[in-house]
């Protein structure tokens, strides 16, 4: 009790808006741009839109997934090249695709202690300009004949080299520890939870047709600001259908699986960043106050060992974010569940309706139960916008403030899974 | 980036050429036009290149107050070369005193440096006190349009008709505005002043060193990039806060204005049936109000009027002249966030006033925008509001970049100037006619043209 009334004096950090650019398809539009390019231009059509040239903002917290060497300190040198004050502060965080949402709980977290009254969440991603590696037998040599200091120590080094070396390292969307990619991982927990073919290429098409109609209606115009020539996401088919999708090969789980390309998340480029600030930061600059962040949890599973699914913390996250808070699972007007893969939105639902899941697993004694499905990505989510790892927790957080300053009441849930057997989760409230 | 004005470098290689000192003697043995590489606006430059001589025809009642103004610098030397020739005109009622101010006239323009003015102040034939006086005052009117077609080396002539209501500093906004360097392109028009009323006229007291726009809301449609960036930023210079409007798709560009300027950028599209009441809950919510709105948002869908499908007409009028309608009802409301003294702008076009082959669509709605100006004036003013509009002729964007090449140079020479304007040049424009001290302006079409032939 006494942590609670602690929280409750405390203040909410007020989620004030958002931008990004539309997502990419790999090799799309964005080949040619790098990380910093997305992310700095993000920071500076959040500038445009807020009208912050020039200010000086508590911090800027950004991210990148897959990252070159060259990118170190990426989100200063984007604060660096955009319009904001060079003296933001900004630093990097990175967990995997839970990294976009976790800048958003670390800045509203400072924020509501009041060591700053605003910041920036950011996160960007590319795998068009993803980092090729030197190969490692190379590299090895290389380092040897930089520490060579006698002739004869770096003819030895020289003559370590060979032609095989040529060969680059690849990154490779793997997990260290299982070598198995995530579509594999999530294939195995789509089967475990015996989820449906069919039912997955439906949520796919929703997600589709729900961003497109959010498009349609201007939704996105406070949110999206073009780039390169691209105003909407490249991957967004608003005639999607299920007699589409139904033809399309597995990709995921052998020939008997259920994942293919258009239930899953394609690979994609792109950018988001979210300004967060105190109310009376966003008071004094007659800035709109759409949600104030309530609350987040973190969660890991032990998928390399622990019989649990990759992607399958956000189900253990959102119980403990629950009980904390005092909610069931039914309390919310909106779901943000992060579509990595339709199967695991599904399992992951699936999960929270499962007696034997929820007592076993979760340690509660009833099933968290079913959510109202209407209320489920109602403007779409990662199968049709895109996934540019990092920037889809910024996505989310912007999207939801909107729907829940739209509907002028209410309550969101973000539930993210991250490569690691990691997931991020939060709530947002209507201010 | 488009061409902004002040940043661009202008492509009209004929000017230069005629600038150069092989092309120069040589346009000048062949009686080539000319063009002169026009005086424009910098912040803390003087108001003319040169003293201003003030003479009066007839009993003018404007001279003195004229005089008044601290930036007018005085001849003093007889024979000096002139910034700018102001003749106070307003007690011309003969024709013997038309004659008077011919020779007024003739002397000044003799002494004229490069971008000199020629300013006259007359009252409106229509307040005349017999039929004599009208007709001596509408003289004025041909006599003034020829001085700007005889003028040299970019300087221009124009006419203001002051009503027998206006206030003498009524006139103080169009005066400075017109012997200033803003005016670069405005040549052969006439102007309007009337009583500024609650609409807002007279010198800044307080603020004298502050920019004119200094603390008000300014939304301008349209202005990602070309003529209506160059308005974004005009405002900006002049204390604004402005609101970037364009389409979503233009964001980027759109994005990249607001942060030049330091403005806001709203992305829009004004065409859709909640548009009014976005822009008026973002200016209201936001910005507390807006003081003055510019319609410069303008699509082009050229076609033969056979070949006019309903896509293009449709299209066109909704961008050009609907949306305009439907925010300036939902800017002039009950309740409405356009606050006493506001501006309306419009920006129309010659097109919309000479007609123009393949243009059916768009110069209908450029027309229609002068009447729904000249209608919406009267009706505006019981709220201390203005509505004008200009009419920018050949202006060099994007688009004439794109032109064809003997269109273009066509389009270039064809008025008293013999070169194209600048973006800047029409914003300059809209920003005097937004100025607070220019309520005495309402109901005008001000063309920024050089005087062009087109819908002269």
């Amino acid at each position: 009790m006494a942590d609670r009334s602690r929280r409750a004096e405390s203040r909410r950090a007020a989620v004030i808006g958002g931008n990004r650019i539309p997502f990419g398809r790999a090799g799309g539009h964005y080949a040619k741009a790098s990380n910093q390019d997305m992310l700095t231009v993000a920071l500076d059509g959040l500038v445009a839109r807020f009208g912050l040239r020039d200010e000086r903002l508590g911090e800027v917290a950004g991210g990148a997934v897959l990252k070159h060497s060259r990118d170190r300190d990426l989100t200063r040198e984007s604060v660096l090249g955009s319009r904001l004050s060079p003296a933001t502060p900004a630093y990097d965080v990175q967990q995997a695709c839970g990294t976009g949402l976790e800048t958003a709980v670390l800045v509203a977290n400072k924020i509501a202690l009041g060591q700053i009254e605003s910041g920036i969440a950011a996160g960007v991603d590319s795998v068009s300009d993803a980092p090729v590696s030197l190969n490692d037998e190379l590299r090895r040599v290389l380092m040897e004949l930089n520490h060579a200091r006698s002739l004869g120590d770096r003819l030895a080094a020289l003559a370590k080299l060979r032609p095989g070396q040529i060969v680059p390292d690849l990154p490779r969307n793997a997990e260290p520890r299982t070598g198995l990619s995530m579509g594999e991982h999530a294939a195995i927990t789509a089967a475990e939870w015996e989820i449906g073919r069919a039912e997955q290429d439906e949520l796919a098409v929703a997600s589709h047709r729900n961003l497109a109609a959010a498009y349609d209606r201007g939704f996105f115009d406070d949110l999206v600001t073009p780039y390169l020539g691209l105003s909407r996401d490249a991957t967004l088919r608003p005639d999607a259908s299920v007699e589409a999708m139904a033809k399309l090969k597995p990709v995921f789980g052998g020939t008997e699986g259920t994942m293919t390309a258009g239930n899953s998340t394609p690979l994609s480029d792109g950018a988001s960043a979210v300004l967060l600030g105190s109310d009376e930061w966003a008071r004094e600059r007659g800035l709109p106050v759409l949600a104030h962040l309530v609350d987040a949890e973190t969660a890991a599973v032990d998928y390399v060992h622990g019989g649990e699914g990759l992607l399958m913390a956000p189900a253990y996250a959102v119980p403990r974010l629950l009980a904390r808070q005092g909610l069931t699972l039914r309390d919310f007007d909106f779901y943000e569940i992060h579509e990595a893969f339709a199967s695991t939105v599904l399992a992951t639902l699936a999960a929270w309706e499962d007696k034997g899941f929820c007592t076993e697993r979760l340690g509660l004694d009833a099933p968290l139960g079913p959510i109202d499905r209407t209320r489920l990505n109602v403007v779409g989510s990662s199968l049709a916008a895109g996934h540019p790892f990092a920037a889809t927790g910024g996505r989310i957080v912007a999207t939801l403030a909107k729907q829940l300053a739209e509907k002028g009441s209410g309550r969101g849930l973000i539930s993210i899974c991250a490569a690691g057997g990691q997931g991020v989760v939060a709530i947002l409230e209507a201010a | 980036m488009s061409g902004t004005g002040n940043a661009r470098t202008s492509s009209d290689w004929y000017r230069m050429l005629a600038g150069g000192r092989i092309g120069g003697p040589l346009t000048r043995q062949l009686g080539l036009p000319r063009p002169a590489q026009l005086r424009r606006y910098r912040p803390g430059q003087p108001l003319t290149d040169g003293p201003v001589l003030v003479a009066t025809a007839g009993s003018g009642k404007l001279a003195d107050h004229v005089l008044t103004l601290p930036e007018v610098d005085q001849v003093v030397e007889p024979d000096a070369r002139l910034g700018a020739l102001v003749l106070d005109a307003t007690g011309l009622n003969t024709l013997h005193e038309l004659s008077v101010a011919r020779e007024l006239l003739g002397s000044g323009v003799r002494r004229l440096r490069p971008c000199g003015r020629v300013l006259v102040l007359a009252g409106t034939p229509e307040q005349a006190g017999d039929i004599t006086a009208a007709a001596t005052r509408q003289a004025l009117d041909g006599l003034i349009r020829s001085v700007a077609k005889e003028l040299r080396d970019g300087a221009t002539a124009n006419l203001v008709q002051v009503s027998t209501e206006a206030a003498p500093a009524d006139t103080d906004s169009t005066v400075r505005f017109l012997l200033s360097a803003r005016s670069a392109y405005v040549d052969g028009q006439v102007v309007r002043v009337g009583a500024a009323g609650s609409a807002g006229g007279g010198s800044p007291d307080a603020d004298a060193g502050s920019p004119p726009h200094t603390g008000r809301v300014v939304v301008v449609t349209g202005s990602a990039r070309g003529i209506g960036a160059a308005i974004a930023e005009v405002f900006a210079r002049d204390g604004a806060t402005v609101v970037c409007l364009d389409v979503p798709t233009q964001g980027e560009a759109l994005a990249a204005t607001a942060n030049r300027i330091g403005g806001l950028a709203l992305q829009l599209d004004i065409t859709t049936p909640d548009a009014a009441d976005r822009l008026s809950e973002y200016v209201t919510g936001r910005l507390g109000g807006v003081d003055v709105i510019v319609h410069n948002a303008g699509i082009t869908r050229d076609k033969l009027l056979v070949n006019m499908d309903d896509t293009r007409w449709n299209s066109v009028l909704a961008v050009n002249l609907r949306a305009q309608l439907d925010l300036n009802a939902a800017l002039l409301a009950p309740e409405t966030p356009l606050r006493t003294g506001g501006r309306i702008v419009s920006v129309s076009s010659t097109s919309g006033i000479a007609g123009n082959r393949g243009q059916t669509n768009y110069a209908a709605s450029k027309a229609g925008i002068i009447g729904m100006v000249r209608a919406l004036a009267p009706r505006a003013a019981g709220q201390g509001i203005t509505v004008n509009a200009v009419a920018p002729g050949f202006i060099e964007t994007e688009m004439t970049t794109a032109m064809p090449f003997g269109t273009r140079e066509a389009g270039r020479r064809i008025n008293s100037l013999h070169q194209g304007g600048e973006p800047v040049d029409v914003a300059e424009t809209v920003a005097w006619l937004a100025e607070p001290g220019s309520g005495g302006v309402t109901g005008q079409v001000v063309r920024v043209c050089g005087q062009s032939l087109l819908g002269a």
